[in-house]
């Protein structure tokens, strides 16, 4: 059962500002979450190795080349989508 | 046997950027941004921009194996990524893609010099993740109004090395720190010289109390600072009848402190979770061909010096604990038996390259680098000091002379560049000195000159040869001085030495 105290928490953890309505929203939704999940508890996984990922698959790789044509956006197009910018960086508010 | 009397643990985790491959981990940005504009080197995988994918750079994986390997890790059969989660502005994408509990390699172990003697110190794990962007702070993190960020480093490969808490002491930690980097150099999987290419965060206790973890270090001298003051500050307030707090806190390079980063997330909650656009690897079986390749590390190579060129251990320890003087000790051997066809006396040689440049660069504070161009490095080309051995060697210049040669070139304008001999082969090198010396008038002065020089010495002093006379050996000492500054240093001391004690009957 996910309480008031884990949801703040779970909040707090995505820097997501909830009202007191919105907490009293989201509790009982969640908690349908979670108890969807918990019918796979019911399934017998005894003797069977935890799968990490859905395919059969390992090793995929690059090699080491610069791609060509270049991947990297140019500074302008980097910097497009970023509300606030100064000399070429992205600006952010103070971290302390 | 050492006492570690405050109780001191330290355990190190050292990020090492693998600065060397030729694109991020990730994607195919170029490494070289170093000079670059802010956010000139992005992408949408490394800035996180929405349905980008990341693909594993293959040498990454070969290098972390690499490093793995020297540092007697056990290498992983599966390995895998996982996705961290926290906010911070130098993660665009609100998680890094790290290593959780299947890291690459684990439990190996590096043997430093201990506060008494030979210590083991556990290598927890080693794992490959992205390095997050920087973050530039208008005057200091505390004060700051703002934080700009750079994403050029974003996604660059790192490799995270943890210690177990086996240090007990900030001068170990600085050792340990020498010693991981001495081998990384070795292995040739980074740039130590290039900004942010090793940072380490500090986990320190006292008196098995809570830790602090002790973040923004970003140099050996730093880490030995930072850890200095923590203790203090931890042992301030127990004193006071405190409890330290386990947290994490800042280090204030210019400042030399640690700041509270008083966060609430104390309790680290990263909610880690396999990465589901990486798919698993499974490498151990490159390991024994990867093993193959790995070159002989400084423990190795110390043992042979002193084996093959009868060195001491303190300067097979010196020279070894620097590649690029190792390797210069070797060229010049080398190159001195290709030119004049015999060999050098190793240990000659280890004299006036570790004991005497060695210590004459550090006292300029200058690195020994192949570097040309670099206007903060000095060098000596390998073709100087062969030539200035040579020179010794056949006696045609003083041991004096030799030493004002080596300060010339070390403080010649652009680290000697202009002293590079027009044509690469000792011989002209060795011309190109005598002609130094000539211009001089340095060269070695024999004969006449030196018995007239006695002779006026013992006449001018007539006070020194009284004291000798009257048994003052020390007196002496004052008369071969003063021979010397009348050959300008050109004469040989020891025979300066020999002719004034026969004269002086």
């Amino acid at each position: 059962m996910i309480g008031k105290k884990d949801l703040e928490h779970m909040a707090w953890l995505s820097r997501l500002e909830l009202s007191g309505e919105d907490k009293e929203r989201y509790t009982p939704k969640l908690n349908s979450v979670l108890d969807y999940f918990s019918e796979l508890d019911e399934i017998d996984t005894d003797g069977i190795e935890p799968a990490y990922h859905v395919l059969p698959v390992s090793n995929v790789f690059r090699e080491d080349e610069v791609s060509v044509p270049t991947c990297s956006l140019s500074q302008e197009e980097a910097l497009s989508n970023s509300p606030k910018k100064q000399d070429g960086f992205f600006k952010a508010p103070r971290m302390m | 046997m050492y006492e570690n009397p405050d109780g001191v643990m330290i355990g190190l985790e050292v990020h090492v950027q693998l600065n060397k491959l030729k694109t991020k981990i990730f994607c195919g940005c170029a490494t070289d941004y170093h000079k670059d504009p802010p956010n000139s080197h992005v992408c949408p995988v490394c800035l996180g921009l929405p349905g980008s994918l990341p693909v594993i750079n293959k040498k990454a994986v070969e290098a972390a194996i690499k490093v793995g390997l020297a540092l007697n890790c056990r290498i992983e059969e599966y390995t895998q990524f996982y996705r961290k989660n926290y906010y911070y502005p130098d993660l665009p994408k609100g998680f890094q893609i790290s290593q959780y509990d299947f890291p690459i390699a684990s439990k190996g172990q590096i043997i430093i010099e201990g506060e008494d003697g030979e210590l083991i110190v556990r290598i927890t794990r080693a794992h490959l993740e992205e390095d997050p962007g920087r973050l530039v702070h208008e005057g200091t993190i505390d004060r700051s109004k703002y934080t700009l960020i750079d994403y050029n480093r974003s996604g660059m490969a790192l490799l995270e090395i943890v210690s177990d808490p086996d240090l007990r002491s900030p001068k170990e930690a600085r050792r340990y720190l020498d010693k991981l980097r001495n081998i990384l150099e070795y292995l040739d999987v980074f740039d130590g010289d290039l900004e942010g290419a090793l940072r380490v965060d500090a986990n320190i206790s006292i008196m098995g109390g809570q830790r602090a973890e002790i973040k923004n270090i970003s140099s050996h001298k730093g880490a030995e600072r930072a850890l200095l003051f923590e203790i203090v500050r931890q042992k301030n307030v127990v004193r006071r009848g405190g409890v330290v707090v386990q947290e994490t806190r800042h280090f204030d390079e210019a400042r030399e402190i640690t700041l509270s980063m008083r966060t609430k997330e104390e309790a680290h909650d990263y909610r880690y979770f396999p990465e589901p656009d990486l798919m698993p690897l499974k490498v151990s079986g490159w390991a024994p061909e990867i093993k193959e390749t790995l070159p002989e590390l400084p423990d190795a190579r110390r043992m042979r010096f002193i084996k093959q060129y009868g060195i001491t251990d303190d300067q097979a320890k010196s020279l070894t604990g620097e590649l690029v003087w190792a390797d210069y000790y070797e060229q010049v051997l080398k190159i001195y038996e290709n030119e004049y066809g015999e060999k050098l006396d190793p240990k000659f040689a280890a004299a006036w390259i570790n004991d005497y440049l060695k210590g004459e660069m550090n006292y300029r504070g200058s690195t020994l680098t192949y570097a040309v161009g670099k206007v903060s490095h000095h060098l000596i080309w390998h073709e100087y000091t062969v030539a200035i051995l040579g020179l010794l060697k056949h006696e045609k210049i003083t041991d004096d002379n030799a030493v004002i040669i080596f300060r010339n070139l070390l403080d010649s304008p652009r680290g000697g560049s202009d002293w590079r001999p027009v044509k690469k082969a000792a011989d002209s090198a060795e011309n190109y000195v005598m002609r130094i010396l000539e211009e001089k008038g340095l060269l070695k002065v024999e004969g006449d000159i030196v018995e007239t020089a006695a002779f006026e010495a013992i006449n001018e002093n007539p006070q020194a040869v009284a004291d000798y006379k009257a048994g003052k050996e020390k007196a002496l000492n004052s008369l071969v001085g003063a021979v010397m500054k009348k050959t300008k240093g050109g004469a040989d001391a020891r025979k300066v030495r020999e002719i004034l004690l026969v004269k002086l009957g």
